[in-house]
């Protein structure tokens, strides 16, 4: 298993360099990045010492080493628009973010899980089509249009919960929560409910498929003529073995939530990093976006690497596998 | 007279589809009386297997029991709510299934999946459960139980995981034991040991036997009494011995008759004395397979990390033309893995392969020679054929490949005559494979290997996937097309008998080696191999009813 670890370790890092190496070109080579840090009314002598300053004189090989050695340090460079560093920037915003897909993707699981199963166990019963068919409006809505909707009912027709923002924070050291505070947690909601919704029907689908599945193996079938109980077959046998490929989607999942996340926190004007991202987008704040890049690459890398681990507790399998090498 | 444990009278299950309705059980009648191990035997579809979920209370929707009952000692249950039936199950009523590799969940310890099923059943602790778990294991023959309890199925081989099913089946004590097939998907040695650990477990607790096979043989060891069945029905019903003595029915007759045996039939041509020469049709010379393992990704990139298993270990046999060499050997033996070697679907080790005189792993001309002459047929013939091709297409494939034939109308007119070689009528070459059967569906296999017009066919377990009749059809047709166009086979099989009938000279392979070779007669009558010797006596043979 450690083998196992060292060798996704091993290729991460790969994956790392790869991301970072494209970010590099990015920030290096798209515009001038001079052209945007000095004043229109510099001249050439300026222009040759920021040069010298920012190292962009020396060779390509030093430039991309220097990048990752500051990327390491969690250095990408002052954003041209807002004048920060980048980093302190994501930071500030990393929090609310995080705490958005967690609570959107909690939703997520257990509704989705929860719905799978029962959808699974009753395959005919009319409550098991009527969630099919809501599901397959969940899949297909867009997640805008979806935002605007509850935006409308809770916020603008019945008042119950804001519209925009997440509330009344409290700092605590750098992470700044909107969870302690009831307007906080008022404001979670609905965003919350926006982003899981796809989710939730992915899960839900892919829970019932894989549960149909396994319910047809021998060894329910073993276990339905040991007499085991319905409860013991049902969630302790049938349940354990749908899970790996929920967990591997969830896994993705939870990832682009957290990366992709600017729709929804565009509707909701969430201070996270999706908007910054988009608002940087528009801005061609090329450092945010080159940093951005390699955030998203780290926690696609990252969340993977929890669902190769979480394979080998799930599937005993796994474990004798990586000894043998396959 | 003592109350049977099980009684079965005029039992219907029948299959509603949307405009008709199957009966796959069709008035079945038979008791089991205590500690009695009654055979039920038939072909695929007989509704044998039917009976068996019948009595657990375990039938697929939509099937459902349409009429008789069915009596657990004296006590009606087949008319019994759900949530009592599921109360007999695993306490009154035991099962073992055919499958050891998919009947236990991968993911619970072998111990926990004990446990739980005693827990379950029986008023005890989670240690007193835990130490009749072990006791279990042990009784059914599992080497230091205590210990193996912990471990996952995986680290099981084949016939260990059917010993843990037997121990779960029996765990909580019941009245009977339902097995179906419970050693058709293991190899003959272990076949037997699993025959004497259930009869050795039912017998220990008392528990009756309904054993479902296909296999006479098997019930011809077991079984104190059969029941034939034939399409849902009752064909006959006696004991063992009468039954495979004095047949009464044409069907059983039929049965017992298309059984291969490892005795020589009277009247079988005399084999030709296996040739060892350089002038033989096939040769095969130190073949050598290794794989890798360990170490995977780039620890491989580190030098001595790297194991090698030797699946196939310096076998050498040649082949006359015309003739069929047995290559038998159980699961894992590496038989396969020289089939595929043979063909050229892998590449071996070390070693030399020739079919007349051309090396089949030369590149260039011998490769094209090789794709004409040497042909194969595979085990599954319902995993072989591509469903979403017509027959046509796929029997005229290789010529297409090939460039044997190319316009429409000659093709056509070779699928035709390919097809009335494997005596099916040529009408059928628009249908799709899934209109046929198993024994159909292995014809038109065998008309794809014909179409190249080879002189070789490698024939992978060609019917073990059949029934005994359609077995014996299916041999006739390979030994009639051979004595037609003088085909050269190697004849893969673990089926002892199946290779007695078919070759002139037999190899038998043993983890990679090949431990005895020569003609047939000599083999089976006088084996010189400790390991033929444990083969053959392991066979279960209905000639062996005393």
């Amino acid at each position: 298993m450690l083998a196992f670890i060292a060798r996704r370790l091993f290729q991460s890092v790969i994956v790392m360099l790869v991301v970072a190496f494209i970010a590099f070109l990015v920030f290096r080579y798209v515009g001038d990045p001079l052209a945007n840090l000095l004043s229109q009314d510099a001249n050439q002598a300026d222009y040759d010492a920021a040069r010298q300053r920012l190292g962009l004189d020396q060779p390509f090989y030093i430039q991309f080493f220097h990048f990752v050695g500051n990327a390491l340090q969690g250095q990408f460079g002052t954003s041209y628009r807002l004048q920060q560093p980048v980093s302190q920037l994501i930071l500030e915003r990393l929090p609310a973010t995080i705490e958005l897909a967690v609570a959107s993707s909690i939703i997520a699981l257990i509704g989705g899980v929860g719905l799978g199963i029962y959808s699974a166990l009753r395959p005919r019963a009319i409550s098991t089509g009527f969630i099919m068919t809501a599901s397959l409006i969940g899949v297909s809505l867009p997640t805008f249009l979806i935002g605007i909707g509850l935006i409308y009912i809770f916020a603008v027709e019945l008042k119950w919960l804001p519209s925009f923002g997440r509330g009344e924070v409290v700092q605590i050291g750098w992470w700044r929560t909107g969870l302690l505070t009831s307007s906080g947690l008022r404001s979670l909601i609905l965003p919350a409910i926006t982003l899981s919704l796809f989710q939730l029907t992915l899960i839900m689908r892919l829970v019932r498929a894989e549960m149909l599945e396994v319910m047809r193996t021998d060894y329910i079938r073993f276990a339905k003529a040991r007499g085991l109980s319905k409860r013991a077959i049902n969630f302790g046998h049938a349940l354990k073995n749908t899970m790996v490929p929920v967990i591997t989607i969830t896994g993705l999942q939870l990832g682009s939530v957290i990366a992709f996340a600017i729709i929804t926190e565009t509707v909701f004007q969430w201070p996270g990093v999706g908007s910054l991202f988009v608002n940087s987008v528009a801005a061609v704040d090329v450092p945010v976006m080159a940093a951005y890049l390699v955030f998203v690459a780290l926690v696609f890398v990252v969340i993977n690497l929890i669902v190769d681990i979480l394979y080998f507790i799930v599937d005993p399998r796994l474990r004798d596998g990586a000894k043998s090498g396959r | 007279m003592t109350e049977p444990v099980l009684s079965i009278k005029d039992l219907v299950v029948e299959f509603p589809f949307r405009d008709d309705v199957f009966r796959a059980v069709d008035g079945v009648s038979f008791d089991i009386m205590p500690g009695e191990v009654v055979g039920v035997v038939g072909e695929s579809g007989a509704g044998k297997s039917m009976t068996g979920s019948a009595v657990i209370g375990l039938i697929d929707r939509p099937g459902h029991i349409a009429g008789g009952e069915i009596r657990l000692k004296g006590e009606r249950i087949d008319n019994l709510p759900e949530a009592a039936r599921a109360k007999l199950r695993g306490k009154r009523i035991g099962m073992v299934f055919q499958d050891p590799l998919t009947s236990l969940n991968p993911l619970y310890t072998v111990g926990d999946q004990l446990v739980e099923t005693i827990r379950t059943h029986l008023p005890v602790s989670e240690a007193e459960a835990r130490q009749k778990a072990i006791d279990l294991l042990a009784e059914a023959g599992i080497p230091k139980a205590a210990e193996r309890i912990d471990s996952y199925p995986h680290q099981f081989s084949g016939g260990m995981r059917q010993r843990v099913v037997i121990a779960l089946a029996i765990a909580a004590g019941p009245e009977l034991i339902v097995a179906d097939e419970p050693t058709s998907a293991l190899d003959v040695s272990v076949q037997a040991q699993i025959i004497k650990v259930l009869k050795k477990l039912c017998t220990n607790h008392g528990a009756a036997v309904m054993l479902i096979t296909h296999d006479m043989g098997v019930i011809a060891q077991t079984a104190d009494r059969m029941v034939v069945m034939h399409q849902g029905k009752v064909v006959e019903t006696g004991t063992v011995g009468d039954i495979i003595r004095r047949p009464r029915e044409p069907y059983t007759i039929k049965l017992i008759n298309s059984i291969p045996t490892i005795e020589r039939k009277d009247g079988a041509a005399t084999p030709a004395p296996a040739a060892n020469d350089d002038g033989a049709y096939v040769q095969v010379k130190k073949l050598v397979k290794d794989y890798e393992i360990g170490g995977g990704g780039f620890l491989k990139l580190m030098p001595g990390k790297v194991e090698v298993f030797r699946a196939v270990n310096e076998v050498s046999f040649s082949i006359e033309k015309g003739k069929t060499f047995g290559l038998v050997g159980e699961s894992g033996s590496g038989k396969s893995t020289c089939a595929k070697m043979i063909v050229g679907l892998v590449r071996p080790t070390s070693g030399q392969i020739t079919v007349d005189g051309h090396d089949i792993w030369a590149s260039g001309a011998g490769h094209q020679e090789r794709r004409k002459r040497v042909q194969m047929i595979f085990q599954d013939p319902y995993a072989s054929l591509n469903p979403r091709w017509r027959v046509a297409d796929i029997i005229a494939e290789p010529m297409r490949t090939l460039g044997i034939a190319r316009n429409r109308g000659e093709v056509d007119d070779r699928v035709a005559e390919l097809l009335r070689r494997v005596r099916l009528d040529p009408v059928v070459m628009r249908k799709f494979p899934h209109e046929f059967s198993g024994g159909q569906r292995q014809r038109v296999a065998i008309a794809r290997a014909l179409s190249s017009q080879p002189e070789f066919i490698v024939c992978d377990e060609p019917t073990s996937a059949l029934d005994v009749s359609v077995q014996a059809q299916v041999l006739d047709l390979m030994s009639e097309l051979q004595a037609e166009f003088g085909l050269t086979y190697l004849l893969i099989s673990h089926n002892l008998a199946v290779v007695r009938q078919m070759s002139s000279s037999v190899g038998v392979l043993h983890n990679g080696v090949l431990v005895e070779n020569g003609p047939t007669d000599a083999i089976f009558d006088n084996p010189q191999a400790d390991y033929t010797r444990m083969l053959l006596d392991a066979v279960p043979d209905i000639s062996k009813v005393a």
